[in-house]
């Protein structure tokens, strides 16, 4: 469903993305692991139309997504959760989640939404008047998450959903995210933590200093001399 | 008396900001019209209720654009000046036509507003799409070019129609003509048609409008922008959307306070709006409290009376008010006194709320 052919995007005279594809295909999760400054979330932005590639393309069931401003993009169903726990500090747990209806025309659909991301986060519906920046690092993601499935859509970007959670949290984070897949939600996942995303993930690709240098199935790269030797500490 | 003890407690947050807004204003108004028919209020605070009212109305839209939005804008008097001007000269020329005072006012300010808020998309549209303090600077730029502008500007019009010109000796007018701009000697025989209670009337409207925009849908997608971009944007909203909107309404109401400004005095010189009274808004919005309009109100009246109450001390006058300003900046950012009134607060709404649950 999420094609990215040849991309290609600069900071300036910097090249970060230097011509990579990959696709993620209906119902899946994908993840793209990569250390620090590999250009994983400049992909992710580039996706969702925070960054315009230098070149390239990138097809959400076949509509051409890199001319399209980020909330004509969200609109059609792609959303991201970006890196480093974005919330709205200054409005409550809801106003955050009633932010994430934004882009939709049928607004009264939204309370089903809500009650399910309230079902998945149940910390959330505790905290719910409380201000956003009040919360804890775990529940700021988890809001982050859920108000990205407020927008209901067929593909969620996430970026680094783990980075700085105690090992508790990140088992709960990457549980949801599985139950999220579940319920019909595709999924392409950006992570340092590449052992717990490989282990969730159907497919994978490793990103190097702007470019794709290995692809397989989750249980390959796992497995891979090369991913255990980089990635997995030996 | 119990109901009255119910009401904080029924009221959230947003309700109680507005309700004290509003009653702030109609307070305000009562007691100043009833000294003003009892004759308790000296010439100098009458002549000083027409420019609050309009103080307040260009600060609370200013807040807007800087506490709600996030955008600092260095050029707030220079959208008063250009309503204040649109008004004086439509004023002028309907004057024959439309002798009533009252619907030529009305539509001198629509003017005025209109006109600013065309303004103010214009720079927008390029610079709200930027990231980065750049409004700032432009606004500021455009300050001073409005400024020269109006000041080498003459405008006359006779039955021929408006004539233009920015040199002076070049406005050939048929006898009975009328100068509406005089360079830099500005507007000049102005009819004095603003009155206290279009200024405000005028501030009501600015309130509704702000309170309406901020508790809307838009309004928290304005704060959304503010607050974190990436993350706006990644839900859908359109920054340069929400900031335009946020700017636009500011630079409306901005003229429209210009405009009730410009028709309240017979002469109006273009230096009035230069950058001091500019920066002198962003005092007011800065002091009563990004996003606070009730402080927004309340700052402006002090500041705008504090000079004017100091004129006997002559000399020091400015001292003084530079000390002021320091202080109030310490009370208002000061820890101890924070949490000291936060703490009367929720003793206030505890109560509030026993009260409501005993009744119920
Ligand atoms: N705003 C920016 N301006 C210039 N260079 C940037 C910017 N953001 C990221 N980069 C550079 O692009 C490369 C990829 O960064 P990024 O996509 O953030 O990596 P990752 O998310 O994989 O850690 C890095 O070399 C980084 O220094
Ligand atoms: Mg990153």
């Amino acid at each position: 469903m999420l094609k990215i052919s040849d991309l290609k995007v600069s900071y300036g005279m910097i090249e970060a993305i230097k011509g990579i594809s990959f696709e993620v295909n209906n119902g899946e999760i994908v993840t793209l692991i990569g250390a620090n400054g590999a250009g994983k979330t400049t992909t992710m932005h580039a996706i969702s139309g925070l960054l315009k590639p230098r070149g390239g393309s990138i097809t959400l069931d076949g509509t051409e997504l890199t001319k399209l401003p980020p909330h004509r993009i969200v609109s059609m169903g792609l959303a991201q959760v970006p890196e480093g726990r974005r919330v709205f500090a200054q409005q409550t747990v809801e106003e955050n989640l009633a932010l994430g209806a934004y882009s939709r025309k049928d607004k009264n659909e939204t309370a089903s939404d809500l009650t399910e991301v309230f079902t998945l986060f149940p910390r959330l519906l505790e905290r719910r008047k409380q201000m956003a920046g009040t919360l804890s690092g775990g529940e700021q993601q988890m809001l982050a998450m859920g108000r990205a499935l407020m927008a209901r859509p067929s593909i969620l970007l996430l970026d680094e959903p783990s980075m700085g959670l105690s090992p508790l949290l990140v088992s709960e984070i990457f549980h949801i995210i599985e139950e999220i897949n579940r319920k019909g939600t595709t999924i392409l996942l950006v992570e340092q933590n590449a052992k717990r995303a490989l282990a969730i993930a159907d497919r994978a690709y490793v990103l190097e200093t702007g470019l794709i240098t290995l692809s397989g199935t989750g249980s390959e790269l796992a497995n891979d001399e090369r991913v255990k030797k980089a990635y997995l500490g030996g | 008396m119990k109901t009255k003890k119910k009401l904080p407690a029924l009221m959230s947050a947003k309700y109680r900001g507005r309700t004290a807004s509003y009653g702030c204003v109609l307070a305000g108004w009562l007691i100043l019209e009833v000294m003003m028919h009892t004759g308790n209020l000296s010439s100098l605070f009458t002549s000083l209720l027409v420019p609050v009212c309009c103080y307040i109305v260009a600060a609370i839209g200013l807040n807007l654009n800087v506490g709600v939005s996030g955008e600092l804008n260095l050029g707030q008097a220079c959208f008063m000046s250009v309503g204040a001007f649109t008004a004086v000269c439509l004023s002028g020329s309907l004057a024959r036509t439309i002798p009533a005072p009252l619907p030529r006012l009305i539509l001198s300010i629509l003017a005025g507003a209109l006109i600013a808020a065309i303004f103010g998309i214009l720079i927008g549209i390029p610079v709200l799409k930027l990231e980065g303090d750049y409004l700032a600077i432009v606004t500021l730029a455009f300050g001073q070019i409005v400024k020269s502008l109006i000041t080498n500007m003459y405008l006359g019009v006779d039955e021929n129609g408006f004539h233009f010109s920015f040199v002076d000796n070049q406005v050939n007018m048929a006898p009975g003509g009328k100068m509406l701009l005089n360079g830099p000697m500005g507007a000049t025989g102005t009819e004095r048609i603003s009155t206290f209670t279009a200024g405000v009337i005028l501030i009501l409207l600015a309130l509704i409008v702000v309170y309406h925009l901020m508790y809307s849908r838009s309004g928290r997608a304005i704060m959304a922008a503010r607050d974190n971009r990436i993350a706006a944007e990644s839900v859908g909203i359109g920054i340069f959307k929400t900031k335009m909107l946020a700017f636009a309404v500011s630079s409306c109401l901005a003229g429209a306070a210009g405009a009730l400004y410009g028709l309240n005095y017979s002469t109006l010189v273009p230096a009035k709006f230069d950058f001091n009274t500019s920066i002198l808004l962003l005092v007011y919005v800065v002091l009563g409290g990004l996003g606070n309009m009730t402080g927004t109100i309340v700052a402006t009246v002090v500041l705008v009376l504090l000079p004017e109450l100091l004129r006997s001390m002559q000399d020091y006058r400015m001292l003084i008010y530079a000390v002021v300003l320091i202080l109030i900046m310490l009370l208002t950012n000061n820890e101890t006194l924070k949490t000291w009134v936060q703490k009367l607060k929720k003793r206030y709404t505890a109560k509030g709320g026993t009260a409501h649950d005993t009744e119920s």
